[in-house]
């Protein structure tokens, strides 16, 4: 009890007595002198009783072997999910054989083209210059393959979360229900449902469709309803006075009108769609992801790294275009906007064309650019440099292993000493604090199903792990964020390292973590800091920018030096984005608790990838379950009371 | 209109993906035979040896058969699902599987044997041949407690660390070391990628560590490795997963075609049946591709053209 008396002296504002905190508080501390002697009594020991956890492992035995036996004969599968299957096979396999039938030239040619006439000149040689990467990196095929997947996944997550979004924009119902179900697939880690999609679709293209539109389908479901709700009022009566009918007025007004944010869901989308490509691959989805995978089988930073660029080449230029769109929607189309765009069709067709009769479809073998040796080189360099006895401040090995002594054991150590009632209240006391009872109800019960899943320990060394990775990449997030504000050359300079460890597949930075670091949870955490970091320094710099000028002014003609407007004005006034900041930190790290179980860091992550690997559903669901409870929790810990509208930032 | 449409469009998805019933066992994938080619798809594992196997198929099937090929990778168990649903042809190098086994190849048949790979598996604990030149006690399990302290990691929580590494592979471990009461602990890479790295970095400073490792293994050319030896395996001491106190049998590899790919599948499934060389050509191309950084279709024509004789003798 402890942590609770101490909370409301940090929180709580002066008027102690008022502070609606302290009444929280106080009906908080209330509750639990009922209900704390009770679970002690009945359960002395600390750790989760065992009389309130369930087994999932015989039923979830039994529904895996029913799938197995099943799949090949029950009509659900023979009348529905095949055909759903084949439906995906057929769609990806005809835009693949389109791609590969414009050849090189052509897709290259028509991407450029396309680039120019919605987001202009810069962006079009952008565009070119990347998909010639693309070849040059001898990745092509493997390219166009990445593609046609991910057209079909972003075509299918549009849909449903255009559909979604609309049922949730005109319905406040439906928006009720649907919100914790879009909230909980979005914390879902995705290797969580990897596993059941695989059962059911078997390994391959379609279930890897499939998974990547649950993943991506919530932003375009949420800027949907956003779009819906956000619509003109004004607008809306005056087509309603005209005496349009309800679906008229959805379809020339609102969805119009919502132009906007439905591209920003198309973008968030597509972006997300990207990242699950890669992971999609350990389920035999092939194409880009299928390369970073196979390469890290033979250790192979350099190959991993030569298919990871294109992945981040791909992912910047569908963002900066899809982007540009955006911005340019509200802009009047020029007169000869129609004219312009017949002959870039017409220059693309030539281009295509003219690759055709040079009998030069594919990528020539010629042409590729060997990166992996030198590279590896360069990795191999590092981690001998770097690795141990670096004169004063020690190795990467010496450090990661404090860090492993000093911080990971004790925390872990200290989360499961504590009694398990005594960390209900704690998040109790801290969903209140920032949320509402119904935030501080769904974080203890999150965090209490974790108990009743008979995953307590486990959960508690991931925990364990999140908090420290959080820290160190708020602190390291915070000060980038501060510096990019504050110099414009610094955050340009930044820009493209940031685009570059967001968008790299997480499997490429596997092994250097594990060179630096060793096996263990230390380079779980470091790679956990390393994917979400780029979003807590996007979103602090964007918030201190975004402070009030007039209040900057007023600071400054005040006298306030540098470090006082920044502490006194800026940092107060940014206060929402810092909140947001440290909620998409948790939330980002949390999606790399997996990849911590590749490297070592054991718990939960690991039993992910051992269900995932061995087929065993009871361990890998369970596991699964229990990250997206943590989730939930840290979610609802972190989360002050209004709603963020996307994930990611 | 509206309404016309999307019956029109329905039906024309059914009729585009067959009416009727869906043939569950008969899943290609949509990159398969882009170019009107023949394509056999191929299942990759995650160890080098696997790749071995498959680079060297994959390039006879294309240079001498005309075929082209697909590799997908995967894990061991989700690929018998893969091989028995058709979404892959063969797997090459299997270590052992009995559930599967049974499961698939004697009650469903959607899975037939493919023979012997020629090449024979071993799992065992090994420490470096550095660390066991030094103390030659450590091969001998009963003497692994008193190197405990030195095999300690920050990881290991004050007890010697035994090294384990992906969790798609077959390991005893955390029971080994609970019923042979040894003061170690099991921590897990979580990946061969991971492990490997790992027992390289080792290697570079001359530290001792112990591990779970298997032959044939390419990085025993690297990191010279020595065997501890456990109680002796016989026949049966691994039936119970939570009583074994015995070492990992040696196994002989197997290969496995889908059933249909294995009836209908023409001169490829007969390559793949035949398919079968030594423990010393597999390494031969692993060390290539891992270590000369070789692509794996590289190392597949340098080996192919040194070793005409023995692959002479697949061809149908």
């Amino acid at each position: 009890m402890a942590t609770l008396t101490a909370t409301p002296r940090k929180t709580a504002p002066p008027g102690l007595r008022t502070s609606p905190a302290l009444r929280k508080l106080a009906a908080l501390a209330l509750i639990a002198a009922v209900l704390v002697p009770l679970a002690v009594t009945r359960w002395p020991n600390g750790s989760w009783p065992a009389a309130l956890t369930v087994d999932l492992s015989g039923p979830l035995g039994t529904a895996s072997d029913w799938i197995i036996d099943n799949r090949d004969s029950h009509p659900l599968f023979l009348y529905f999910l095949g055909h759903v299957s084949n439906a995906v096979v057929i769609a990806v396999r005809a835009v693949y054989l389109a791609l590969l039938a414009v050849g090189w030239a052509g897709v290259t040619a028509v991407s450029a083209l396309v680039a120019w006439r919605v987001a202009g000149f810069r962006l079009a040689l952008g565009t070119a210059a990347a998909f010639l990467a693309c070849g040059l990196l001898g990745m092509w095929v493997p390219t166009m393959q990445t593609l046609a997947l991910m057209a079909v996944a972003v075509a299918a997550s549009v849909v449903v979360g255009a559909l979604l979004g609309l049922a949730a924009g005109l319905s406040d119902r439906m928006d009720r229900v649907l919100r914790p179900v879009l909230d909980t697939m979005q914390v879902l880690p995705a290797f969580a449902y990897l596993l059941p999609v695989v059962l059911v679709f078997g390994i391959g293209v379609p279930a890897a469709v499939l998974a990547t539109v649950v993943y991506a389908a919530p932003p375009m479901a949420r800027f949907t309803a956003l779009g819906l709700r956000g619509a003109d009022k004004e607008v809306l009566e005056a087509v309603e006075s005209l005496g349009a009918t309800a679906r008229q007025r959805l379809l020339t007004a609102r969805l119009p009108l919502a132009r906007g944010e439905l591209l920003l869901g198309l973008n968030q989308t597509i972006m997300m769609a990207l990242s699950m490509a890669v992971i999609a691959s350990v389920i035999g989805a092939g194409g880009l992801g299928d390369r970073v995978y196979q390469a890290l089988a033979s250790v192979d930073v350099g190959a991993a790294l030569a298919a990871g660029i294109p992945i981040v080449l791909l992912a910047v230029v569908l963002d900066r275009v899809t982007g540009a769109a955006g911005a340019r929607l509200g802009q009047a189309p020029a007169s000869n906007s129609r004219t312009l765009w017949a002959y870039a069709l017409l220059a693309a067709v030539a281009a295509a064309v003219a690759g055709r009769l040079a009998g030069r479809l594919e990528w020539p073998d010629g042409w590729v650019v060997g990166i992996a040796e030198p590279v590896n080189r360069a990795v191999d360099w590092m981690t001998a440099h770097l690795y141990s006895g670096v004169p004063v401040v020690g190795g990467t090995a010496d450090w990661a292993g404090r860090f492993t002594t000093w911080v990971l054991d004790p925390l872990r150590d200290g989360l499961q000493w504590l009694p398990w009632w005594s960390l209900l209240l704690v998040v109790a006391a801290l969903a209140w604090l920032i949320g509402t009872w119904r935030t501080a109800l769904t974080a203890v019960l999150a965090l209490a199903a974790i108990g009743v899943l008979g995953v307590w320990k486990p959960s508690l060394d991931t925990l364990s792990q999140v908090l420290a990775a959080v820290a160190v990449t708020l602190v390291a997030g915070f000060a980038t964020g501060i510096a990019a504000a504050r110099s414009d050359r610094f955050e340009r300079l930044l820009r493209p390292v940031l685009d570059v460890f967001q968008t790299m597949p997480q499997f490429v930075y596997l092994i250097p973590v594990v060179a630096l670091f060793g096996v263990g949870r230390a380079p779980a955490v470091a790679a956990a800091v390393v994917y979400a970091l780029p979003a807590v320094v996007r979103i602090t710099a964007q918030g201190l920018r975004q402070v009030d000028p007039a209040a900057l002014e007023s600071a400054r003609s005040l006298g306030a030096s540098g470090v006082q407007q920044l502490r006194q004005v800026q940092l107060p006034l940014a206060r929402p984005a810092l909140l947001l900041a440290v909620n998409q930190g948790v939330v980002l790290v949390l999606a790399v608790v997996i990849i911590g179980g590749l490297v070592g860091g054991g718990a939960l992550g690991y039993d992910v990838v051992f269900g995932l690997a061995q087929g065993d559903l009871a361990t890998g669901l369970v596991a699964g379950a229990a990250i997206v409870c943590l989730g939930l929790m840290l979610d609802r810990v972190t989360q002050p009371t209004e709603r963020r509208t996307a994930k990611g930032a | 209109m509206f309404r016309t449409r999307t019956t029109a469009a329905a039906a024309a998805l059914v009729l585009a993906t067959g009416c009727g019933a869906a043939d569950m066992t008969r899943q290609a994938s949509p990159f398969s035979n882009a170019r009107g080619a023949k394509t056999v798809t191929l299942s990759v594992q995650s160890w080098v040896g696997a790749q071995a196997n498959v680079a060297v198929a994959q390039y006879l099937l294309e240079h001498e058969l005309g075929y082209r090929v697909d590799t997908v990778q995967v894990d061991e168990v989700p690929a018998w699902d893969a091989l028995s649903q058709g979404r892959v042809d063969a797997i090459l190098e299997d270590w052992g599987h009995p559930e599967q086994e049974q499961r698939y190849v004697e009650e469903k048949g959607t899975i037939a044997r493919g023979g012997d790979l020629g090449v024979t598996g071993h799992i065992g604990w090994f420490v470096p041949t550095y660390f066991a030149r030094q103390h030659p006690d450590v091969t001998d399990w009963k003497n692994l407690d008193k190197y405990a302290e030195r095999f300690r990691t920050p990881e290991s929580g004050g007890k010697g660390q035994l090294l384990d590494g992906s969790p798609s592979y077959v390991t005893n471990d955390k029971a080994l070391v609970k019923n042979l009461k040894l003061d170690y602990r099991v921590v897990f890479a979580g990946s061969e990628a991971a492990q490997i790295t790992q027992i390289k970095q080792f290697a570079k400073e001359k530290k001792p560590f112990l591990t779970y490792w298997y032959t044939p293994q390419w990085l025993f050319e690297k990191v010279p490795m020595t065997e501890v030896r456990l109680p002796a395996y016989e026949e049966g001491c691994d039936a119970d997963p939570a009583e074994v106190a015995c070492a990992y049998p040696v196994t002989p590899l197997q290969k496995y075609l889908n059933a249909d790919f294995a009836r209908k599948g023409g001169e490829a499934a007969h390559l793949l049946r035949n398919f079968r060389w030594t423990t010393e050509d597999q390494n031969e191309v692993s060390l290539m591709i891992a270590e000369q950084k070789l692509s794996p279709r590289e190392a597949a024509r340098k080996w192919v053209d040194s070793h005409a004789s023995v692959w002479k003798k697949w061809l149908p």
